[in-house]
């Protein structure tokens, strides 16, 4: 029993945080969410050369063969940061969709291998998103049909884009023709595949909104501490205090539990689903009201386009609902604590223990 | 990233399962808020003691296992799984005890530490005062030095169980004018010393839960004084934080607070029919508790590996409280119209129990620190903001 990090885990995670916090800081990723397509090659080229879309590639395709353990700090340091959705989509998500696939199946090690080398970019097209994340430059289009896994090229899909409020955001309605020679997979291998890719999307988001979270926390006392008035820092009253203590909170006692879910999905526990689904909540909880309080914080500049902070808050308002919204992942969380022979109580921190 | 137990932690949580299926009472004992349940839970403590498993963690020589966190964690899964007493005497063996062997003298530790593990002494402990509540640097309660002695008088507060308790432990102010947190000196101080007087404080149940003790010219020998003189202080919070944050509330006794509630909530489907809302209520207790027993296993890996626990102590209070509080008003929303009953009423569900903890979970974010206080602890500690 060790419920910790390794060092060569931790380290990593400490260099990509300190090269996002050079490259990619607001004023930066303002610039870049204004453009039409909203992304940066150039930032995707030097986050690959960092390593970082090579992470869980197998190390037959020339990746690092990390898991989900290890992607559970890293996408915190992709929200802390704010990095688009295609980072995670492509480099986290996709690539345990292909790996999933049966070894020879077409594209999977053609398509691995340029993850690694960070020239692609690939969205994921699952049911539980009713719109599609970075279809708009995506090099391929892994799509869902009836629980088959079709692999598209932009030019086969029409795409209707749908600006979200989240201005790093690029969302579109998907629509396309399936057929034989699109499809990957079909549907008595893929449902299990799906299955996995959803779980996987959702702690993608959770470890996002875990890191927004805390960039919004961060930016709440810097401002507690600098702003003054009746000729003190607000930050001194309590009631300043009490909101950034329970922001705080929210955000330690969420981190274990995407660890553990984390865990669960690397080592294909029985209670992944139930795992990813608490950590989905209790993660997006701690955004939720790391944003509620924040804006409260920073007053009228919260309400601000021009203090960064909103960057933060209105992406963590969207992934809140993505890959699958509350009503989903509480039900999921209901159906399996109130099942009949659910393993809850003491005896069952991390499953069963029949001693 | 390691979630699986050893053999050698399986095999411990099989000796530990088996002990406790095997000796623990049928029936629940009195409350251990009154004299007779105080008394019988004393009994349980002893029973425990001599199958070294009052104080897992401590070394084999003062009657414990010599256990690491680990299996402090697993030992507590199995005590509430199977529905064990309360633990009576918690202020000597997580507060008195850990203080004693790391500022005790040799002798000190040698008469109480066992007394201690074995219940022989009951401690309650003497920390507030009627104007040092939250400001407990406030104290005035005095011990003035007389040859050998001190001569405390004053009056403590709040005292947990002192109507029935043995002996008391806390901090008086030994340097006449001295401030706040300087000046203060670690006295224990036996109860039926001549000069004690206590008065008995009837808690929400109803019963003696607390006591104010009065102290006139109590002659305390200098022996019983822990750490040097004036240095109270510090020698009482270097011990505060751990023992707060960390073992005082076990994440298994929510656990099972959780468990007992989604059996509640499926043995009254009419009322869940009636409030959708329930539902959702009794899932958050779950992953509250379980988050907590995460955070646990986590925090323990991260001292294994020499990590100080700080300010995330605080955290650590305010979630078990306020799940608590949380869990026990799903509870009376469940129950309804049979919530307000006693254990004593016919009609009463589970021997009132609910309501009985309901009451108590009131206290959570009250002792050991209110969770205001735990807030300001998180806000300037961990987040570097400014005193007020």
């Amino acid at each position: 029993m060790d419920f910790t990090f390794t060092e060569d885990q931790l380290a990593f995670r400490e260099a990509i945080s300190r090269f996002l916090m050079t490259e990619a800081p607001p004023e930066t990723l303002r610039e870049i969410w204004e453009t039409e397509d909203g992304r940066s090659p150039e930032m995707r080229r030097k986050m690959a050369e960092q390593g970082l879309t090579a992470l869980s590639v197998p190390e037959a395709q020339g990746g690092l063969g990390m898991d989900d353990i290890a992607w559970s700090l890293l996408t915190q340091e992709l929200g802390y940061y704010a990095i688009a959705d295609s980072m995670a989509d492509t480099a986290y998500v996709a690539t345990g969709l292909l790996t999933a696939l049966p070894a020879g199946t077409g594209l999977r090690d053609e398509l691995l291998a340029r993850i690694v080398d960070g020239d692609v970019r690939i969205a994921v097209g699952h049911p539980v998103n009713p719109l599609v994340a970075d279809v708009h430059l995506a090099d391929v289009i892994l799509q869902a049909h009836q629980g088959e896994i079709h692999a598209l090229k932009r030019e086969q899909v029409s795409f209707e884009r749908n600006p979200s409020i989240d201005s790093s955001r690029r969302l579109s309605r998907v629509s396309f023709q399936p057929g034989e020679a699109t499809r990957l997979v079909g549907a008595e291998q893929g449902r299990a595949i799906w299955d996995q890719t959803l779980n996987r999307g959702a702690l993608a988001v959770a470890g996002q909104s875990l890191g927004l979270a805390q960039r919004m926390l961060d930016l709440s006392v810097d401002y507690a501490v600098q702003r003054k008035q009746f000729g003190k820092a607000i930050g001194s009253f309590q009631a300043v205090k009490h909101k950034l203590a329970d922001v705080a909170g929210k955000i330690e006692f969420a981190k274990p539990v995407l660890y553990r879910a984390a865990h669960a999905l690397a080592n294909n526990e029985p209670t992944a689903a139930l795992n990813v689904s608490h950590a989905k909540l209790a993660c997006c909880e701690a955004a939720w009201v790391a944003a509620r309080h924040g804006i409260q914080v920073h007053g009228a500049m919260g309400y601000t386009w021009e203090v960064d902070l909103q960057m933060f808050m209105k992406r963590a308002w969207a992934l809140d609902s993505s890959w699958g919204d509350r009503a989903f992942h509480t039900s999921r969380v209901a159906e399996a604590v109130l099942a009949a022979d659910a393993p809850i109580g003491p005896h069952h921190s991390f499953g069963a223990t029949d001693a | 990233m390691q979630l699986t137990y050893t053999d050698k932690q399986n095999a411990f949580r099989a000796e530990a399962r088996a002990w406790l299926e095997a000796n623990v009472p049928g029936k629940p004992l009195a409350s251990y808020d009154t004299r007779e349940g105080f008394e019988e839970h004393r009994a349980w403590e002893r029973k425990l003691y001599d199958s070294r498993w009052s104080m897992v963690m401590w070394p084999e020589h003062l009657g414990g296992r010599g256990c690491d966190l680990i299996e402090w964690l697993i030992f507590e899964e199995e005590y509430y799984a199977v529905n064990a007493p309360m633990r009576v005497n918690q202020n000597g063996q997580l507060l008195l005890g850990p203080t004693l062997m790391e500022f005790g003298t040799e002798a000190q530790k040698q008469h109480f530490l066992p007394r201690i593990a074995s219940s022989e002494d009951m401690w309650a402990q003497g920390w507030s005062e009627p104007n040092a509540g939250s400001d407990m640097a406030a104290i005035r309660s005095k011990a003035v030095r007389d040859g050998d002695y001190y001569v405390v008088s004053g009056q403590k507060t709040w005292s947990t169980r002192a109507s029935f308790a043995d002996w008391t432990f806390g901090l008086f102010r030994s340097e006449p004018n001295s401030q706040r947190h300087h000046g203060l000196t670690y006295l224990m101080v036996p109860l039926n010393s001549p000069g004690v007087t206590i008065r008995p404080i009837k808690a929400l149940n109803g019963k003696e839960a607390f006591a104010e003790i009065f102290f006139d010219e109590v002659r305390v020998p200098v022996e019983n004084r822990i750490g040097a003189e004036g240095q109270g202080w510090n020698v009482a919070m270097a011990t505060a934080g751990f023992e707060r944050g960390l073992l005082l509330r076990s994440p298994a006794r929510f656990q099972h607070t959780a468990k007992r509630l989604i059996e509640l909530f499926k043995a009254n489907p009419e009322v869940a029919a009636r409030d959708p809302g329930l539902r959702d209520a009794v899932v958050e207790s779950w992953m509250g508790a379980q988050a907590y027993a995460y955070s646990s296993y986590h925090t323990v890996g991260l001292v294994q590996k020499g990590a100080k626990v700080g300010a995330e102590a605080s955290v650590n209070k305010i979630v078990w409280s306020e799940l608590d509080l949380k869990m026990h008003e799903t509870a009376m929303r469940i129950l309804g119209a049979r919530g307000e009953l006693r254990g004593s009423a016919p009609e009463a569900v589970d021997g009132g129990s609910w309501l009985e903890g309901f009451l108590f979970a009131q206290a959570g974010p009250i002792y050991a620190g209110t969770n205001e206080i735990q807030r300001n602890i998180i806000a300037e500690r961990m987040l570097g903001l400014p005193k007020a």
